[in-house]
């Protein structure tokens, strides 16, 4: 790729929000055939490069040339038209719409004006196909887990005809898998000539898929290197900008030792279910414990914690805390039990964008404790300011609203929020989804402190090593149906998971 | 516990999710029709549903646009107001002497004029669509006693033609001209809708606006072009009107985008954008209309009960649409 031309620069890219000087003077080039990683911590300034890139954003300084041509977008549809292809941070699609019509819609198949629906399906099918994916291309996306809907908004993505290629973190929501089979396809357009343009925080991806990487701090450029010239120690150091004991906390030990789990527990579920959900399971919880879920996407993870939560209603099944019986029928009913819930899906179930950071983090307190009593606003800022540093929210100004935060920092917002109001039984799914990993280790190293605390965990992540290292007992997931326990003494590894996982382990430890 | 049972259960209950308001409004017209037919012998005369094309006709083309609308997740007030200014202005026209074919011509053009205008005060200024079409409404309410504060008769030939023809048996079964633009209008609506771009975009942007941005969707055009057709078919549900009623008056059709909203909520399009059919909006026109005609048959029910069956129906169309969720999440 060196000698040719690159396909894409930006020189001196300057942007400002009111307060934020989100990108510096920042010099990008990308060459076609490569795949280049961009790298930053949360609030970098990745997404965004990527939105001045794409004409979202209109740029105060510097320029952006496609081709040895200057070029300035006015929005997404004209990047498109002129070959630079975006799937964007958090899934951009419209979930009234059938699968098929997300992935064409702008550049339908026609036959003088009028859409061919028969023939966009059958497109639609082919190119799932190529990604692994089996669906019913006529169901509205939105009955369909986020992990789906984005490899639908993939699959949108890689139908252009496009130049350049831009994913900005696509593989947080998905699992091992389907990243394959991703990458896969990510190799085969590569090798067509497109250039790739790839967001994530997962390091080992980067080594697995990047020929090259740039790597942005605080909105300024810190280099650009070939993949093999760069070492993952020095890339993290690069990102943080200073040597921090983050690496040796990654190493720590698992925390394996065994919760007591004598005594009643905190939660207790007995054949749980909801039809069409999840198939009826037993779930015990004690206090301090950690439970992690695994299992794939889709697999019915999400679906327990929102049981378990009262977002969604059991039709199957009884639920005990603290030994006794208790209709958890609604979220109102499992916050007042000491229930807390941080859902995956932060854009649609979490933030509200247009409430500050202080609001945004009191607002699940504020629920619990009803509306009459508002917390007053000393204590507000007191606890908000401790969290927004405990979690690194950048910018560290309560005041600013949530929509202006980057992907990964909103994560922290809603994190805080369920961590204020000191739940004893805490829900995170996907609680480090999109977050960077000097982050990632301290969300880790705190859901350690809050389970020595005597604050029970229920643990849902698609990685497994995280998983591994923070839980007690590992409970895995398949089709919808819990199928095994395992605590997770020294027996326990990724490979004994993966299988119970793959085959279900009918023999393994009995349901408790 | 088994996991078989999940997946067809799944694509079963799914697929006609999508359908079910409309096929409530549906079983709620044949069971309207029933009651009729069993009470009144001569409701099941097929004149008597002919009749309430005939009355509703122009209601009806009305209701295709503001469909448009609502399917974005807009709304458009200025409709009722709009349908009077083009029947008035139609009718001063004639009687200054201006030809039919001109008058025809200049009437049609206002409504979509004003409905462009809206469309970008919304789009450009990012107002709410509440406050704009408010603002047109009263604009239009206004330019019509402006006009002339009574009622202007038409006496030319070509309206009296359009108004008596009778197209079917003369004295038997039959329908008016309007009954027919009317029907051309909601086929065109429903292939617009379901066949180009602009009418998937129109579905995309009431889904989700913001994402239809990023996915490179005209989002501003689109906006434009649908108050830009609500315009154009209340200017024809004005002429429809005109033809009807044989003159044009300040104060007709005063309250009318009530109706038309009205209409297309019972007839399973969420108000919230997205979500909703053409053919939904016809049959909730019909409830509408078969609603009136039995009260008219009854004859000792006050004419108000009308509007208070109509509101008690779009209570319950709204619970229903939250009931089963029709926005997919
Ligand atoms: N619309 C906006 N208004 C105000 N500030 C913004 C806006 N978008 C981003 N910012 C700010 O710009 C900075 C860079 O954000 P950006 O989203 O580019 O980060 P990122 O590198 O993509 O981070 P992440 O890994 O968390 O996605 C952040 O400080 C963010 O708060
Ligand atoms: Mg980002």
């Amino acid at each position: 790729m060196t000698g040719s031309h690159p396909v894409l620069t930006m020189t001196g890219i300057s942007k400002s929000f009111p307060g934020v000087r989100a990108l510096d003077g920042v010099d990008f080039r990308l060459f076609p055939g490569e795949v280049h990683a961009l790298m930053g911590e949360n609030g970098a300034g990745k997404s965004t490069l990527i939105k001045v890139l794409t004409g979202v954003y209109g740029v105060d300084r510097g320029t952006v040339a496609l081709a040895g041509e200057q070029v300035s977008f006015t929005g997404p549809m004209q990047a498109t038209a002129a070959g630079v292809s975006t799937v964007f941070q958090e899934v951009n699609l419209c979930t009234n719409l059938s699968v098929a019509e997300n992935i064409f819609i702008g550049r339908e198949p026609r036959r003088l004006g009028a859409v061919r629906w028969g023939e966009m399906r059958r497109r639609a099918r082919a190119l799932l196909t190529r990604l692994d994916l089996d669906i019913d291309v006529n169901a509205p996306l939105g009955s369909f887990s986020l992990a789906i809907q984005q490899m639908v908004a993939i699959a949108r993505a890689i139908d252009i005809e496009a130049r350049v290629l831009v994913l900005d973190e696509p593989t947080s929501s998905l699992d091992t898998g389907e990243v394959a089979q991703l990458f896969r396809v990510m190799r085969s357009l590569r090798d067509d000539g497109i250039a790739i343009l790839f967001v994530t925080h997962f390091l080992d991806q980067v080594y697995r898929i990047a020929d090259r990487i740039t790597v942005l701090r605080n909105g300024q450029l810190v280099g650009e290197w070939t993949t093999g010239d760069l070492p993952q120690l020095s890339l993290v150091e690069k990102m943080i900008g200073k040597e921090l004991d983050v690496l040796e906390r990654l190493d720590e030990q698992p925390r394996r030792d065994v919760a007591a789990t004598e005594g009643t527990p905190l939660l207790e579920a007995r054949a749980l279910g909801r039809r069409s959900a999840v198939a009826p399971f037993d779930l015990t919880v004690h206090a301090g414990e950690v439970v992690g879920l695994a299992g794939l996407l889709g697999s019915g993870r999400t679906e327990v914690a929102r049981l378990l939560f009262g977002a969604d209603r059991a039709d199957h099944g009884s639920v005990r805390v603290d030994g006794s019986p208790t209709s958890l029928r609604t979220p109102v009913a499992a916050i007042a039990r000491g229930i807390g819930f941080c859902s995956e899906n932060r854009r649609a179930e979490g933030i509200v964008a247009d409430l500050s950071v202080r609001e945004n983090i009191v607002l699940a307190m504020q629920a619990a404790r009803g509306w009459l009593r508002p917390i007053p606003r000393r204590r507000q800022d007191e606890l908000v300011d401790r969290w927004v540093r405990a979690l690194h929210i950048r910018p560290a100004d309560p005041e600013i609203p949530v929509g202006n935060l980057s992907g990964g920092n909103q994560q922290k917002v809603l994190l805080a929020r369920w961590l204020i109001t000191e739940p004893r039984l805490l829900i995170l799914d996907e609680p480090t989804r999109g977050i960077d990993i000097g982050a990632k280790t301290e969300i880790q190293r705190l859901v350690a402190q809050l389970s020595d605390g005597g604050t029970a965990v229920l643990f849902i992540s698609a990685e497994l090593e995280e998983v591994l290292r923070l839980s007690h007992r590992i409970a895995v997931m398949r089709d919808h149906e819990l199928v095994t326990q395992l605590t997770n003494d020294q027996s326990v590894d990724a490979d004994r998971i993966m299988q119970a996982i793959a085959a279900g382990a009918a023999h393994e430890g009995v349901p408790s | 516990m088994t996991t078989t049972s999940l997946s067809p259960g799944r694509t079963w209950a799914r697929l006609p999710r999508r359908h079910v308001p409309v096929l409530v409004t549906l079983a709620l017209l044949l069971v309207l029709y029933g009651v009729g037919v069993s009470q009144y012998r001569a409701f099941s005369n097929v004149q008597v549903v002919f009749n309430v094309f005939i009355d509703n006709g122009f209601l009806l083309v009305v209701a295709v646009g503001m469909t448009f609308v609502i399917l974005t997740g807009g709304i458009d007030l200025s409709v009722g107001s709009v349908v009077a200014m083009t029947a008035m202005v139609s009718a001063f026209l004639l009687r200054e002497g201006w030809p039919a074919a001109l008058v025809l011509v200049v009437a049609l053009l206002i409504g979509p004029t004003l409905g462009f205008l809206m469309g970008c005060v919304i789009h450009f200024f990012d107002i709410q669509p509440f406050i704009v079409t408010l603002a047109g409404m009263f604009f239009a309410r206004g330019m019509c006693t402006f006009i002339s504060d009574s009622s202007i008769p038409i006496t030319d030939g070509f309206w009296t033609t359009m108004s008596q023809q009778r197209i079917g048996d003369p004295s038997g079964t039959f329908v008016s001209i309007s009954v027919l633009i009317a029907f051309a209008v909601v086929a065109v609506a429903a292939y617009v809708l379901a066949y180009t771009r602009l009418g998937r975009n129109v579905y995309a942007v009431g889904g989700n606006a913001q994402s239809a941005l990023l996915m490179g969707l005209p989002v501003g055009r689109t906006r434009i072009a649908v108050y830009t057709i609500s315009g154009l078919c209340a200017a024809v549900g004005g002429i429809l009107l005109s033809f009807y009623t044989l003159s044009g008056a300040p104060l007709i059709a005063v309250g009318m985008e009530l109706d038309v909203i009205a209409a297309v909520v019972i007839g399973g399009t969420v108000l919230t954008g997205g979500a909703g059919y053409v053919f939904g909006t016809v049959l909730g026109v019909l409830v509408l209309g078969v609603i009136q005609t039995l009260i008219t048959f009854d004859g000792s029910l006050n004419s108000w009960w009308t509007k208070i069956v109509i509101g008690g129906l779009l209570f319950a169309f709204i619970l229903l649409q939250r009931l089963i969720g029709i926005r997919y999440k």
